[in-house]
C-alpha cells in the first residue's frame, strides 16, 4: 500500500493512536485482575458483604458500611 | 435592611478589613504586569500591541487567586452551614457573596488598569478599551470562579484545583475581552461585536454561577 | 427484564460480564473490517493517502463528544433521578473519553503538519476540542481529590453539566467562525458531502470506535464497582478490629 510523501505522518498517526488504545485497554485490564485478586484476599480472610452468605458462625458486624 | 443586603454589608466590610484581603489581588495583578515587560523586553511597539492581553491575563490570574477567600473563611467557621439552612434562597446567598467579592477584588483591578496600562504604552483609545472591557468580563470571571469555589470549599488539600476547573470555562471570556480590546486598537472587526458577545459570557454566568454554586453547596453538605 | 435491574450493582456485573466477551468481539470484528476499508479507500485529489489520518481522526473527535455526553446524561443521572449507577457510569467514562480527546488532538495536528503546514493553530474548532481536553482532565482531578466517591459524584456531576456548554461549541465553531478547520460535511442538514468510497471506511471505523467505547466504558464500570466494594470491606475491617 503505497502512503505517498507524507507517509511518515500517517504511520505515526496510527501508531500514536493505537499506543494510547493499548494503554488504556492495558491499564483497565490491569486493574482488573488487581481488583479481583484483592477481593479475593478479602474473602480468603473471611470478611465477606453482608449479602455473602457467611462461612462460619461469627457475629455480623454490627454496623453497616457508610 | 433585608437579609441579603445585610449579608452584603458583612463581606464587604470583612473585605476591607485588615486581613480581608482585598488589597492584595490588586497589588498581585500590579506585580504581574509589571512582571510581563521584564520578561518580554523594553520594546515600547510589542507592549503596546500585546498590552491588553497582559492585562487580561493579569486581571484573570489575580481574581483566580482570591477565589478561594470567597467561601473558604465562612466554611471554616460554620457561616456557610448557617447561610445554606437560613431562609433566603442559597442562590441569592451565593450571589450576593460574589457580588461582594467583585466589589472588592476585581473592580479594584478595573480602576487601576488604566494606570498600568500607561507602563505597557497603550493610548487612549486602547486604555478605555481594556477598561471597559475588563468592567465588562470580570463579572463573568468572578461568578464562573463561584463555581469551582463552591465544589472546592470542602477540600482541605484543594490547592490548584479551583484553578484547573474554573479556567477552561474562563477561556471564552478571556478570548472575547482581549479581541474587544484589540478590535478598538487595529481590526477590522469593530468594538462592539465582541463586546456584546463578551457582555452576554458576562450575563450568562451571572445566572449559571450561583445556580451551579448553589448545587455544589448542597452536594457537598452530605 | 426490565431496565431497572440494571440499577443493582450484582446484577450489572452478571449482566455486563456475559455480554463483554460479545462487544470486545464485535469491536475486533468492527475495526479488522474498518482498517481492510481504509487500506482500499482511494486517495483524495488534494491529500493523497493523508486522508486516511481522517478515518481515526474523525471518528475519535465524535467519541471524544459522545464521552462528554455519557458523562452528562450520567451526571442528570445522579442529580436528578438519583440512580445508583450513575456515579459509576461518569467516573468510569472520563478517561476513556480523555483518551479518544487526545487521539483527536495528536491525529490532527499530524494530519495538519502536511496539510496546512502546521501542527497547531488556535481556531476555534481546535482550540475547543484543547479546551475540552482540559476538562476532563480537570473532571478526573476533581474525582481523585474527594474521599467520599458519593460526595466527588454529585460535585462532578455539577462541574460535568457546566462544562457540557462545550459541546454545541465544538460541534457548530466551524459553522460560526472562519476557522482553518474544515467545515462539516457528514453531520449536515443536507447529508454527508462524501464519496462513498471515503464515507463507508469512514462510518466502519466510527462504528468500531463506538463498540470500543462501549466495551472499556463497561470494563471500566466493572472496575469501578468492584473498587467500591473493596472500600466498603476495608471499612468493614477497620470497624470490626479488635480493641475498636
Amino acid at each position: 500500500m503505497d502512503l505517498g510523501p507524507h507517509s511518515t505522518f500517517i504511520i505515526a498517526a496510527y501508531g500514536a493512536s493505537a499506543f494510547i488504545l493499548v494503554l488504556l485497554i492495558g491499564w483497565i485490564a490491569v486493574e482488573n485482575r488487581m481488583l479481583k485478586r484483592q477481593l479475593a484476599d478479602f474473602e480468603a480472610r473471611g470478611i465477606t458483604r453482608r449479602s455473602a452468605v457467611r462461612k462460619d458462625t461469627q457475629t455480623e458486624p454490627s454496623r453497616s458500611p457508610a | 435592611m433585608t437579609g441579603l443586603g445585610a449579608l452584603l454589608m458583612r463581606d464587604l466590610r470583612i473585605a476591607i478589613r485588615v486581613g480581608g484581603g482585598a488589597m492584595i489581588g490588586v497589588l498581585f495583578f500590579m506585580l504581574v504586569v509589571t512582571l510581563m515587560p521584564f520578561a518580554i523586553g523594553p520594546d515600547l511597539a510589542l507592549l503596546s500591541r500585546i498590552g491588553p492581553a497582559i492585562l487580561w491575563l493579569g486581571a484573570l490570574l489575580a481574581t483566580l487567586l482570591t477565589l478561594d477567600r470567597l467561601l473558604a473563611a465562612d466554611q471554616e467557621d460554620g457561616s456557610l452551614d448557617l447561610l445554606t439552612m437560613g431562609p433566603a434562597p442559597l442562590e441569592m446567598v451565593v450571589g450576593v457573596k460574589a457580588l461582594a467579592h467583585w466589589l472588592t477584588s476585581a473592580l479594584p483591578l478595573v480602576i487601576v488598569s488604566p494606570l498600568l496600562a500607561l507602563f505597557l504604552n497603550l493610548d487612549g483609545p486602547a486604555t478605555l478599551a481594556v477598561t471597559a472591557t475588563l468592567l465588562a468580563g470580570t463579572p463573568a470571571l468572578t461568578f464562573l470562579g463561584l463555581i469551582g469555589a463552591a465544589l472546592t470549599v470542602t477540600l482541605r488539600r484543594g490547592g490548584l484545583l479551583l484553578p484547573v476547573l474554573i479556567l477552561p470555562l474562563t477561556i471564552p471570556v478571556l478570548i472575547f475581552g482581549v479581541s474587544a480590546s484589540n478590535a478598538a486598537i487595529v481590526g477590522p472587526v469593530t468594538f462592539g461585536t465582541p463586546f456584546m458577545i463578551l457582555c452576554a459570557l458576562t450575563l450568562m454566568a451571572l445566572v449559571i454561577g450561583p445556580f451551579a454554586a448553589a448545587a455544589a453547596l448542597r452536594a457537598g453538605q452530605e | 427484564m426490565a431496565l431497572i435491574d440494571l440499577a443493582n450493582p450484582t446484577r450489572f456485573l452478571s449482566l455486563s460480564g456475559r455480554a463483554l466477551p460479545w462487544l470486545a468481539g464485535a469491536t475486533a470484528l468492527a475495526f479488522a473490517c474498518g482498517f481492510w476499508l481504509a487500506a482500499g479507500a482511494p486517495d483524495d485529489y488534494q491529500q493523497g493517502a493523508t486522508v486516511k489520518i481522517m478515518f481515526i481522526h474523525v471518528p475519535s473527535a465524535w467519541l471524544a463528544m459522545f464521552g462528554w455526553m455519557v458523562m452528562s446524561l450520567s451526571a442528570l443521572g445522579t442529580l436528578v433521578w438519583l440512580h445508583p449507577l450513575a456515579d459509576t457510569a461518569a467516573k468510569a467514562a472520563a478517561p476513556i473519553g480523555a483518551a479518544f480527546t487526545l487521539i483527536c488532538l495528536i491525529t490532527g495536528a499530524l494530519w495538519g503538519r502536511p496539510m496546512w503546514g502546521t501542527y497547531w493553530v488556535w481556531d476555534a474548532r481546535l482550540t475547543s476540542v484543547f479546551v475540552l481536553f482540559l476538562m476532563y482532565l480537570g473532571v478526573i482531578a476533581l474525582w481523585r481529590t474527594f474521599d467520599d466517591p458519593s460526595r466527588a459524584g454529585r460535585a462532578a456531576a455539577i462541574l460535568t453539566l457546566v462544562g457540557a456548554i462545550n459541546i454545541p461549541i465544538i460541534k457548530f465553531s466551524v459553522d460560526w467562525w472562519n476557522t482553518l478547520h474544515q467545515p462539516a460535511s457528514v453531520v449536515k442538514m443536507s447529508g454527508p458531502a462524501i464519496h462513498p468510497t471515503i464515507l463507508w471506511p469512514l462510518l466502519t471505523m466510527a462504528l468500531a470506535f463506538t463498540l470500543l467505547f462501549i466495551t472499556l466504558h463497561l470494563a471500566a464500570m466493572r472496575n469501578e464497582i468492584l473498587k467500591r466494594r473493596i472500600r466498603s470491606l476495608s471499612m468493614m475491617q477497620a470497624d470490626a478490629a479488635p480493641g475498636r
